[in-house]
């Protein structure tokens, strides 16, 4: 499904943020990308959906070449739901149209049937009473599922969270991660960037650990967690599941 | 000071034989507000799209929209009525000088283009800060759900940035009225105009200028009005100045 094959990238002339980094996920799989900050974690992800152009190697979604001047990057990225630390829900429009826009826009739907699958999606996610409401008015976690239901709403072949947890507070943190947890077991292509290695241990086939632009470890998840191979990834490891 | 008062003045006919100097204060009124309301239209469709052009990766665009900006906003406006007014027909080949002096009405539509344009600079700039200021997750968020460029701008990120740039806004529109006076030195006959030609005629130069700055005051008092409804009517829930 995602192919990347030895892709280089830098910011500027002398900064290269991914060093030959070549992984791929299969149709079904559930890849978390974990790391210190500034290891490149969030930028690779970027670029799997062109968000973030790369100057050397080549990124494959669906056997559509994503580098490739010609692709017609909307189209493409429209299949590619992608969530954010942030949220970045659109602060003026009200909960369904967040989940419309994009719907009518870009999928050309019909604003009745953009606004049926907008609940439904809502349901899941178990916002459907909010419907009405207006971003800034629904706590972060609130916020973080709405997004998600966005990304759901275009029917995407995959999924890309970039660290989905890492700004809300702890005690909305496992109302995202169970909304993520459903869509991995219903086999949604998913490739998450976070720290939570709860969610890692329960859901990941595969974890692949990156520091300073490269990809140092990309294991089953048993393998990962039980004995990971090099040394960085051991010592990133008892730091983070020492609490 | 020797000074008779007359506010009865403008009870009296004027010598145009149009009536009272009342009525013909506010022919002048009607002037000012035609052309700047022409001109603000100007200033604010020229300004988003180079304040927009500003803010694209594009070196071209960007490059236009530098040289637009200074050309426009480092000459006195005084200077820039000139050039359009007696500079620019000279400048072109001899037909169509002619025909641009010989224009009905060529004080007004100078005015009104050489004010818009001259604000159209600062629009720009303003535009450019709100579109900046927001978060640059929601040009992604936008372009990751695969809406284009054009409806990046169009539904996500000009209906924030113009809610943003909505109170300095309202200040630029007062200002396009007030250079609008300006244009008395083409010869325009707006509110300014008539006050002199008052004061000319009557010799009640205090009675004429004292009655302008009232007109100018309530005129933009509908304005400030006006606008502050504009600005609670877009008030987003929950969002910065939403109540």
């Amino acid at each position: 499904m995602i192919e990347i094959n030895h892709v280089n990238k830098w910011y500027g002339p002398t900064f290269q943020v991914l060093k030959d980094c070549t992984t791929s996920v299969a149709k079904g799989e559930v890849v978390v990308v974990c790391g210190p900050s500034g290891s490149g974690k969030s930028t690779l992800i970027k670029c799997v959906n062109a968000l973030e152009p790369i100057q050397g190697g080549d990124i494959t979604l669906d056997g559509v070449k994503v580098n490739d001047p010609k692709t017609d990057l909307p189209k493409l990225r429209s299949r590619v739901g992608m969530v954010f630390q942030h949220f970045e829900l659109f602060p003026h429009l009200r909960i369904i149209d967040n989940l419309c826009l994009a719907q009518e826009k870009v999928l050309g739907r019909k604003h009745a049937d953009a606004m049926v699958k907008g609940m439904k999606l809502l349901e899941r996610v178990g916002l459907k009473d909010h419907a009405k409401k207006f971003p800034a008015e629904l706590s972060g976690g609130q916020q973080q599922r709405v997004a998600i239901a966005r990304a759901l709403a275009m029917d995407p072949i995959a999924m890309l969270f970039d660290e989905p947890t890492s700004a809300l507070d702890p005690e909305m943190i496992s109302e995202v991660l169970d909304v993520m947890v459903d869509l991995a077991r219903e086999g949604m292509t998913m490739m998450v960037v976070t720290h939570e290695m709860g969610f890692a241990n329960k859901v990941a086939d595969r974890v692949i650990f990156m520091d300073r632009g490269e990809i140092v470890e990309d294991a089953k998840k048993a393998d990962f967690f039980g004995t990971p191979r090099s040394d960085r990834a051991q010592k990133f490891l008892s730091k983070i599941l020492q609490h | 000071m020797n000074y008779n008062w007359n506010w009865h003045i403008f009870l009296e006919p004027n010598p145009m034989g149009t009536g009272t100097y009342l009525d013909l204060l506010l022919s002048g009124l009607v002037v000012t507000v035609k052309v700047s309301v022409l001109a603000w239209i100007i200033a604010l469709v020229s300004g988003s799209v180079i304040g927009v052009l500003r803010t694209l990766p594009s070196r071209t665009a960007s490059w236009i929209g530098f040289c637009w900006v200074e050309f426009f906003r480092n000459m006195p406006l005084l200077v820039q009525l000139f050039l359009w007014f007696f500079v620019l027909p000279e400048l072109l080949p001899r037909s169509a000088g002619l025909w641009l002096k010989q224009l009905p009405n060529a004080p007004f539509w100078t005015a009104a283009i050489g004010v818009g344009l001259f604000m159209s600079a600062r629009v720009a700039v303003q535009l450019q800060a709100g579109i900046t200021s927001l978060p640059r997750g929601q040009k992604q968020a936008s372009t990751a759900l695969g809406l284009t460029t054009v409806q990046t701008y169009r539904y996500v990120l000009l209906p924030m940035a113009f809610r943003i740039i909505l109170p300095p806004l309202t200040s630029e529109f007062l200002n396009t009225i007030k250079n609008s006076a300006v244009a008395i030195t083409i010869g325009l006959i707006e509110l300014t105009g008539q006050a002199r030609s008052m004061q000319e005629f009557s010799f009640q130069v205090f009675e004429a200028f004292t009655a302008a700055t009232v007109l100018y005051l309530l005129l933009n008092f509908v304005v400030v009005t006006a606008m502050r409804f504009l600005e609670r009517y877009v008030a987003i829930p929950g969002y910065i100045t939403g109540k």
